[in-house]
């Protein structure tokens, strides 16, 4: 681990030098594993939020009853060690063929998706709607304020809560929401969609239901405990 | 709740790379019950049964079983009909 970057209060992105690594594609993942000095050992999954050719890194988001993640998001140091695997994943990766690209994303699923916004060239129309609890718990704010426009547009909702003079969307994805931001299912476009089992769900549905082909939404869910 | 339980097989790709050597989650599979042929991305997987357990998403037969302890890995695939791997 080479430095960290406190991204919310419970996410924080671990920049790694990691021996041997072979480069990565947008969109894959890497296996983290720690083991205990009585020889305990946890495994976790984190997705990948650099773009190739960029420093390794990725962004963990804080489980309460995690057995990795409280140690990655608070206790981890800069020249700490720890085992990585990876890179993982061929299925949920972008590969740029022009298509515009609509990806969705809940929490800390915009992760592999932000990988995927880095390393765009900005010819390729994209389009994020990113769903998060609070306006405190929107992780790559900034950067995401700062990229669009440049063949990329962001759109937020907020679900929990908004603050005063809110502009975005307030309310979990349904269909509406959808068809509002969605690309038409004819403009053909590649379709990422990662968050929790409940999230993915009703977003590949509501897709589905605007006419997309379910063989172009390619999706990956996450566990909202245990990590 | 189970429901929230339920990935998919993308969280398996790095076991699945130990196991066999290859990128997993974009390999085809045939469900040895129903028949449905789907990429292993596209499975229900439970990491925090006794093991991990992957389930055809069309008609939740089970496919395969992995259990890792004492040094050794027990792999049941007894519930796919065929695996198509990279050569």
């Amino acid at each position: 681990m080479t430095g960290a970057l406190e991204e919310t209060p419970r996410v924080r992105t671990l920049l790694l030098d990691a021996e041997g690594w072979p480069g990565h594609r947008p969109g894959q993942h890497l296996d983290v594993r720690l083991t205990a000095e009585d020889g305990y050992q946890a495994e976790r999954s984190y997705s990948i939020a650099s773009a190739p050719g960029e420093p390794l890194s990725i962004t963990v988001e804080r489980l309460e009853d995690g057995e990795v993640s409280p140690y990655l998001v608070d206790e981890a140091r800069e020249g700490d060690g720890f085992e990585v695997r990876g890179p993982i994943g061929g299925y949920f990766v972008w590969e740029d063929d022009g298509r515009p690209v609509f990806l969705v994303g809940g929490g800390s699923g915009v992760v592999p998706l932000m990988a995927m916004i880095r390393s765009s060239p900005g010819s390729t129309p994209i389009r994020l709607l990113y769903s998060s609890r609070t306006l405190e718990d929107v992780i790559y704010r900034e950067e995401l304020d700062a990229r669009a426009g440049h063949g990329l547009e962001v759109f937020h909702t907020l679900t929990r809560e908004q603050p005063s003079g809110w502009t975005g969307y307030s309310r979990r994805i349904d269909n509406d929401l959808l068809r509002e931001i969605a690309w038409p299912a004819s403009d053909d476009p590649q379709v990422f969609v990662c968050g929790s089992t409940r999230f993915v769900d009703a977003a590949a549905d509501g897709l589905v239901a605007l006419g997309y082909d379910p063989l172009s939404i390619k999706t990956e869910r996450f566990g909202a405990t245990g990590g | 709740m189970a429901e929230e339980r339920r990935l998919d097989g993308n969280a398996i790709g790095g076991v699945m790379i130990e196991l066999f050597g290859v990128e997993m989650t974009t390999v085809p599979g045939s469900c040895g019950n129903c028949g449905a042929h789907e990429q292993m991305a596209e499975t229900d997987v439970y990491l925090d049964a006794p093991g991990i357990v992957v389930r055809c998403r069309h008609c939740q037969n089970v496919l395969i079983r992995i259990v890792r302890g004492n040094g050794r890995t027990w792999l049941d695939l007894s519930g796919l009909s065929s695996l198509e791997l990279p050569l």
